[in-house]
């Protein structure tokens, strides 16, 4: 017997299911409905209210927040970040036509790569799909314009996120998802972050940067009448 | 590993003895509970939360069978394999293939319990192949070719000095005169080490927090980032779980995610959940090009329905060790496995068996603190029980012990001789002992050699209550009229 049937038949006789009606799967009835558990109230805000509770929960986990009135503004504020730590001018950028279609070289005289993570990238810039105000999370869903290496292999991440992105909980968030992904998928990765890399391995000593990132700079865009 | 489960009391004296250790644990013992308490008070729904976390799982438990199919449906579906493995060298087979077909040379790993459980780095050291544990404190423990002692922070018991000399002795290629002083200086070198190895691994291999049954993904929290290393750069994925780690939805998964980081070690959440399901899309530019998920078995279907049943609700947090008397005592060395605390002391019986690991349900208080702050309000003192229960009828503990619980219970089934008995007896220790402490006394040097025994005071607590009860009375009357 394959260990799958064996593995399975133990369950079914264990939990009485050998003789169940056909038809009769309370399990798939659940995923069905996905209903919604206890939701915490304190996400439960309107559009300002969670933008500054994002901002709030993102900063007590050490990440630092620029909020900007439009896309154009980012290429100066990464200038800016580069110049403030004291960074090489260069950076990696995600390949989202929103990022693409910055005027980087008018702006700036940074060097503008883009693609997917290398191990010797300094500096990111990638596109949040969402963000979670109840505890500051971004959320980062993979695909050909969002690669996942680009959030954790530079050390230095910045992180765009549009404001009416900003959901009050995660389960808002997953029924974007499922809308744009279909019933029962996802791609490949989805990221929650919240604060940069962190360890405390080390004679529970709190430290930043242990294998990701050891800085994370999140830049909201709040575009007025959008 | 070989268990040293047998020897636990040996570990326990030789963990008491062992001063880094024992500061540690002085460290742990503050640092953790508090922090969750913090973590539960910001969230008001925590105390919901935990009610429908344990129903979640509940749930899950009572169709298993229905959701392991669902779930592998959907891993199918995306891309995926699923590969069922009755016991540990099964899995190991499993991962070895996996492997070879591969050509691996080198598989990083991040931080995976079940992987301890089936000792899998020996396996593939032998057949030539390179593991690579990613966790800081994984990384750490594995150059000392030791356990986990914890199952959040594995590498709790060593201090920066040893961590440092470990380095040392590992990193070879290194400045001898370097300077190790600072753990942020440790942190940069097992950086610097280990992204070598994340950019050169032919397989990552990941254990799994949850696996949801509505999409076929796998859940990994880390607060590092070392599992999305693992899983994102090299071109085979490979996560192996055991098969109570599933749940339904989404939402159930997050909703398990608001209490697994608070209860774990407080923060709100931890920095990285990852949400893996498949192999990379034909158009995305990273991600693995394989994905595989080796669904374990390994005596759980055994536990489904038996007394220990709703240990397999269990998140494996950490927080019933944190909270306990005796791993704050002792720490995760002296249970002699992979798993420590209470819900070591449950599922180690279970799993290497309850002769080897007999010593483990009896070290415990019961003092009920680990229940109390399990996020998935596990029984677990209950659970102890019946371990204890289990030895005594199958005859296993020291003769001695057995002969002084048969004829406690002898006398405990004769209450008014009990009560002669017990009132005679306190009287006597009470006059000899007044108000002060035994430092000794015949046939309880089990006790009296560690610590002293409080002399009783001359009156038990049945006398005690039966002089106490009249007050009572006439207090429930006076407040009768009060009201009336």
């Amino acid at each position: 017997m394959s260990a799958r049937d064996d593995i399975l038949g133990k369950l079914r006789s264990k939990l009485g299911h050998i003789n169940a009606p056909k038809g009769d799967n309370p399990a798939l009835k659940h995923i069905q409905e996905h209903q919604k558990n206890l939701i915490p109230k304190r996400g439960d805000l309107d559009k300002a209210q969670r933008i500054e509770l994002f901002c709030k929960e993102a900063t007590r986990v050490n990440a630092t927040i620029n909020l900007l009135t439009s896309f154009d503004e980012v290429p100066d504020q990464v200038s800016a970040y580069l110049r403030e730590h004291q960074l090489p001018a260069k950076i990696k950028i995600a390949p989202h036509p929103v990022l693409k279609g910055l005027d980087w070289q008018q702006k700036t005289s940074l060097m503008v790569d883009e693609g997917r993570g290398a191990g010797d990238d300094g500096v990111s810039v990638s596109m949040a799909y969402g963000g979670v105000a109840e505890t500051g999370t971004l959320v980062m869903s993979s695909g050909p314009e969002t690669p996942t290496s680009l959030n954790f292999l530079p050390l230095d991440h910045i992180v765009v996120v549009e404001a009416d992105d900003i959901a009050g909980n995660y389960e808002a968030v997953w029924e974007r998802i499922r809308v744009a992904s279909g019933p029962g998928k996802l791609p490949r990765t989805v990221n929650w972050i919240t604060g940069p890399s962190r360890t405390a391995d080390i004679e529970q000593t709190l430290l930043l940067g242990a294998h990701g990132p050891q800085r994370l700079h999140i830049l909201i865009v709040d575009q007025p009448g959008a | 590993m070989q268990p040293t489960s047998p020897q636990f009391k040996q570990n326990a004296r030789d963990a008491i003895a062992d001063d880094p250790l024992q500061a540690a644990l002085a460290k742990l013992a503050v640092g953790f509970p508090m922090r969750r308490l913090e973590a539960a008070a910001r969230l008001p729904e925590f105390e919901g939360l935990r009610d429908q976390a344990r129903d979640i799982k509940t749930h899950v438990l009572e169709n298993l069978d229905h959701y392991l199919e669902a779930y592998e449906q959907k891993v199918t579906e995306s891309g995926g394999h699923v590969h069922w493995c009755r016991d540990a060298a099964e899995a190991r087979n499993t991962i070895l293939d996996i492997c070879r077909k591969a050509n691996a040379k080198t598989v990083t790993k991040s931080k995976s319990m079940i992987s301890e459980e089936i000792a899998v780095n020996a396996f593939l050291e032998e057949n030539g192949i390179e593991p690579v544990e990613t966790d800081l404190g994984e990384y750490i423990i594995q150059l000392r070719k030791e356990p986990p002692s914890h199952i959040i922070a594995p590498a709790i018991h060593l201090s920066k000095e040893q961590v440092a000399e470990t380095f040392r002795n590992a990193h070879l290629d290194l400045a001898a005169d370097r300077s190790l002083v600072e753990p942020r200086a440790l942190l940069e070198e097992a950086r610097a080490k280990l992204r070598e190895k994340f950019l050169g691994a032919d397989v990552g291999l990941t254990g799994a927090n949850m696996l949801i049954a509505e999409t076929g993904t796998n859940v990994l929290v880390t607060n590092e980032g070392n599992a999305d290393l693992t899983n994102n750069l090299p071109r085979v994925h490979v996560v192996i779980a055991s098969i109570e780690k599933i749940v339904p939805t989404l939402e159930d998964a997050s909703t398990i995610l608001r209490v697994l980081a608070r209860s774990a070690t407080g923060q709100d959440i931890s920095v990285y959940t990852t949400f893996c399901t498949g192999p990379k899309r034909p158009e995305d530019l990273d991600g693995p090009e394989e994905y595989h998920v080796v669904l374990l078995d390994n005596g759980r279907s055994d536990m489904i329905g038996s007394e220990f049943h709703e240990m397999l609700r269990c998140i494996r947090c950490g927080a019933c060790l944190n909270h306990c008397p005796i791993y704050k005592s002792v720490g995760g060395h002296a249970y002699g496995w992979v798993y420590s605390g209470p819900m070591g002391a449950v599922l180690i019986p279970n799993l290497i068996g309850m002769e080897e690991a007999q010593h483990l349900p009896n070290a415990s208080t019961l003092c009920g603190k680990c229940e109390s702050v399990c996020p998935m309000r596990i029984p677990l003192p209950k659970m102890l029980r019946k371990w204890r229960e289990r030895q005594f009828k199958a005859e296993i503990g020291s003769p001695s012990a057995r002969w002084a619980l048969k004829s406690w219970a002898w006398l405990a089934k004769r209450p008014a001789l009990y009560r002669m008995a017990m009132n005679a007896g306190v009287a006597f220790l009470g006059q000899i002992g007044g108000r002060g402490r035994f430092r000794s006394l015949p046939f309880a040097g089990g006790w009296t050699s560690k610590r002293d025994l409080t002399a009783p005071s001359g009156d038990t607590f049945i006398s005690q209550y039966h002089k106490g009860v009249r007050g009572d009375q006439s207090g429930a009357l006076k407040r009768k009229k009060v009201h009336g």
